[in-house]
């Protein structure tokens, strides 16, 4: 088994309800609303208006700077391009897009005549207009990663952790759709340039091991999959680094840094079905689960999909649901609205109907020190929850709280109740404004200071 | 189908579940932990030490209660720590003091020691250690005089002046005559046996006497993660350690564990070294503050006015806390020593 990291937490992995059920398909929803932003960046520029035609897999969106391109995930007629809202929080430009049930393709969608043929340039063109991201949930632009990786990495991992308790997603398509990742780890190797990719994976799916073993050696693929220890966040991308590797990332660095990439399942899988058949992404399967779903569920749905559509497939939301959340319970967003739709990393769904959330009123810190213990990132939680309770932007600083990655570790652990990671959110936006501020201080002293040179020197 | 328009959400910050350990979980474990000890004091000195735990218990829940609601903060005896303090105080008191005794040691251990301070986790001394301390300046008559368990059992009410004795076993090795020391020893060890030493049946504060409950009790915090091993066994290990290695009488070895069996070592190092709000946060921390606490254990003991040094030295290892939680900080992540870069 691999190495180990630091500190974390074992929660009950809650798979059970949703690990050995099939991927389904949801039948064809009567609209979707496409967000423009689904991805780490710039949202997309709008490429249809209210009337258009479009069909599966046309572009609707463009990128601007750093992003992906979107694109329509089923046939039929743009009703409207206002703001929705989203999984992220607020509103967000969309397209709303009536389904006419043809399922047309576009005829942008084709597919290379020989994808093994494809030089490394070419595939990373594919993958960047195939709007491909970070699927597990960071959703940060996959051409970017690759293309900024070629040359300083040497060890390219696949991220089949799936660390978070409910979600089955990757699992599943492991056992369904193994061919998928081992030929998307396949390019991942031609591109760059590795002899060999590792794919991490927690050991409690082990027949998912043994479904990707067998379809390593059928293909002679140039994969191994390493067994990781159950533990949270053992998908952390730092996290899963020093696992298969034994190397840190450095401080605010990326795992470029230490000769590392990292990419999700389903971004594999994403990157493969591009390769091969030039589709890009317009689906994404959503693990539907939690105590306030009737009956739990693998889906799959075209992007744009209301969850509230999943919810209706999945038997509809049991009563005093009172939270909906967006990703797993660690990290996902909480929702103040059913109204949001299916985006690119959207992996699971979650509804609670009973006692998950266990807050107190007044929590106070007992200083167990088990917080210390459990957080991946050598931290120490409690010192960093007084210094952002009282605003101590410089003790902030020192205690390096921007290396938090809000993995929730601590907060999970905390048998005060402490609202850790809510706290650190706070504190790490005290940190960014005293630097902005700081920034333009600087800025305006400067211009104050040529001003007056330029005087003197008249 | 369900009524997506009026669902009542509430949207906190992630995570969305929790641990199942509670602040009153872990209280409750360590009032589990004592009740061995508690058992074997009842059996050893008569049912006294059952009721003068309770007046204790009983005096600092009323004493917490009592401040929070006069401060009109918000209750907290719910969380079970001032039921932990009561016990522990009770623990470190000779079992026949006056129950108005200890209830004195309860409302300066509850209300100056923690309530003062803010409350649980904030203070920075060990509560019962401090009432002890006050307690033992007070009154220091009743303070050392001890039940002899081989003499009678302790009455529930009135005077206990037939079973009372002067000696405890850590008495018997003070001493800076080599020869008197010598024959001293040698009187405890004709006394007492190793065998008695560990099972408690000798005399001293009413919960720190059996060796063998409290090591029970402290696998038990140990087992159940309550605590880490780094605080207990760095503390007795360098007791016995220093003990081994600079006998003042008798066999290294006897001298050695009638040090750790004697006194209040094993309910020290188990209950009162680990007590969360005045102890290190790493790992690292508590092996320094366990080996530090051991150190002035075995200097009050050899060179102090005080047969017993477990109470001082861990009250004086508290106050090194904040100074060991800033050299103990855990290396950042991703930032390793360069090879060669300590040369």
């Amino acid at each position: 088994m691999a190495q180990a990291f630091f500190g974390g937490v074992h929660p009950h992995d809650m798979k059970a309800a949703t690990n050995e059920k099939a991927i389904e398909q949801l039948p064809a929803p009567a609209q979707v609303v496409i967000p423009m932003s689904q991805h780490f960046g710039a949202p997309c520029t709008p490429l249809v208006k209210a009337g258009d035609h479009v069909k599966v897999g046309q572009k609707i969106g463009e990128l601007r700077g750093l992003g992906a391109p979107i694109h329509s995930s089923v046939s039929g007629t743009v009703k409207a391009v206002e703001p929705r809202p989203y999984s992220m929080g607020g509103n967000i430009m969309s397209v709303i897009i009536d389904n006419d049930m043809q399922d047309e393709v576009s005829e942008e969608v084709q597919a290379p005549a020989n994808p093994d043929a494809l030089s490394v340039d070419e595939m990373v063109e594919i993958v960047k207009n195939a709007g491909i991201v970070g699927m597990g949930g960071a959703t940060f632009p996959t051409h970017v990663k690759i293309s900024g990786g070629i040359g300083k990495v040497d060890t390219v991992i696949i991220n089949g952790a799936e660390c978070e308790p409910y979600i089955t997603g990757d699992h599943r398509a492991m056992l369904e759709r193994s061919e998928e990742i081992i030929g998307g780890a396949t390019y991942l190797a031609k591109m760059f340039g590795v002899e060999k990719v590792v794919i991490g994976v927690e050991v409690n799916k082990q027949n998912g091991i043994d479904q990707l073993n067998k379809t390593i050696a059928e293909k002679h693929a140039p994969v191994v999959v390493e067994g990781l220890r159950c533990r949270y966040p053992q998908g952390g991308e730092k996290q899963l680094c020093q696992a298969i590797t034994g190397k840190q990332v450095p401080p605010g660095g990326l795992p470029s840094n230490i000769g590392c990439a990292v990419f999700n399942i389903n971004t594999t899988c994403a990157i493969y079905k591009a390769i091969t058949t030039g589709m890009p992404v317009v689906k994404k399967v959503v693990t539907v689960s939690g105590s306030g779903v009737v009956e739990p569920k693998n889906v799959e749905c075209p992007i744009g999909t209301p969850v509230s559509l999943l919810f209706d497939f999945c038997g509809g939301l049991k009563d005093g649901t009172y939270k909906l959340i967006a990703g797993g319970p660690m990290m996902g967003m909480a929702q103040y609205t059913a109204d949001i739709p299916v985006a690119k990393g959207t992996g699971c769904m979650l509804a609670f109907c009973e006692k998950e959330e266990q807050t107190v009123e007044h929590p106070q810190c007992i200083r167990c020190g088990k917080c210390v213990a459990a957080c991946p990132m050598h931290l120490e939680p409690l010192f960093l929850y007084q210094y952002a309770s009282k605003g101590l932007v410089d003790e902030l600083n020192d205690a390096h709280i921007m290396d938090c990655m809000e993995c929730g570790a601590c907060a999970y652990t905390c048998p005060a109740r402490l609202h850790l990671t809510h706290m650190f959110k706070t504190g790490k936006q005290l940190v960014k404004d005293a630097a902005a501020k700081a920034k333009a201080a600087a800025e305006a002293k400067k211009a104050a200071e040529e001003a007056q040179k330029e005087v003197v020197n008249k | 189908m369900t009524d997506y328009k009026n669902l009542k959400l509430i949207a906190t910050s992630s995570p969305h579940i929790r641990g199942s350990e509670t602040t009153q979980g872990i209280m409750k474990d360590v009032i589990i932990a004592m009740l061995p000890a508690l058992a074997y004091a009842c059996f050893n000195f008569g049912l006294r030490a059952l009721t003068l735990t309770l007046v204790s218990v009983a005096g600092c829940v009323f004493f917490e209660w009592l401040y929070r609601k006069l401060m009109k903060k918000p209750q907290s005896i719910q969380d079970l720590s001032s039921v932990v303090t009561g016990m522990l105080l009770a623990f470190v008191s000779p079992v026949q003091i006056p129950y108005w005794m200890i209830l004195i040691g309860d409302a300066f251990a509850i209300i100056i020691v923690k309530q003062l301070f803010g409350g649980i986790g904030k203070n920075f001394v060990n509560p019962a250690l401090a009432g002890r301390a006050v307690l033992l300046a007070s009154y220091a008559g009743s303070m050392t005089s001890w039940v002899d368990p081989a003499a009678g059992k302790a009455a529930l009410f009135g005077s206990n002046v037939d079973v009372v004795t002067a000696a405890t076993p850590l008495s018997y090795m003070k001493g800076t005559d080599p020869a008197a020391l010598a024959e001293s020893f040698g009187n405890l060890t004709s006394t007492y046996g190793v065998k008695e030493m560990f099972l408690g049946q000798i005399g001293g504060s009413l919960g720190e006497v059996s060796a063998l409950m409290l090591i029970i009790g402290g696998v038990y915090l140990i087992w159940r993660k309550v605590i880490n091993w780094q605080t207990p066994v760095a503390y007795i290990g360098t007791v016995a350690v220093l003990t081994f290695l600079f006998p003042k009488a008798g066999s290294s070895l006897d001298w050695m564990l009638y040090s750790i069996f004697g006194g209040g070592l094993m309910l020290g190092a188990f209950f009162m070294a680990t007590d969360y709000a005045t102890s290190p946060v790493t790992k690292k921390g508590q092996l320094i503050f366990g080996v530090g606490c051991g150190l002035f254990t075995v200097l009050i003991r050899y060179f102090g006015s005080y047969n017993e040094g477990v109470c001082y030295s861990i009250m004086v290892m508290n106050l090194f806390v904040p100074f060991i939680d800033k050299y103990t900080k855990p290396v950042r992540f991703g930032v390793v020593k360069k090879e060669g870069a300590a040369k």
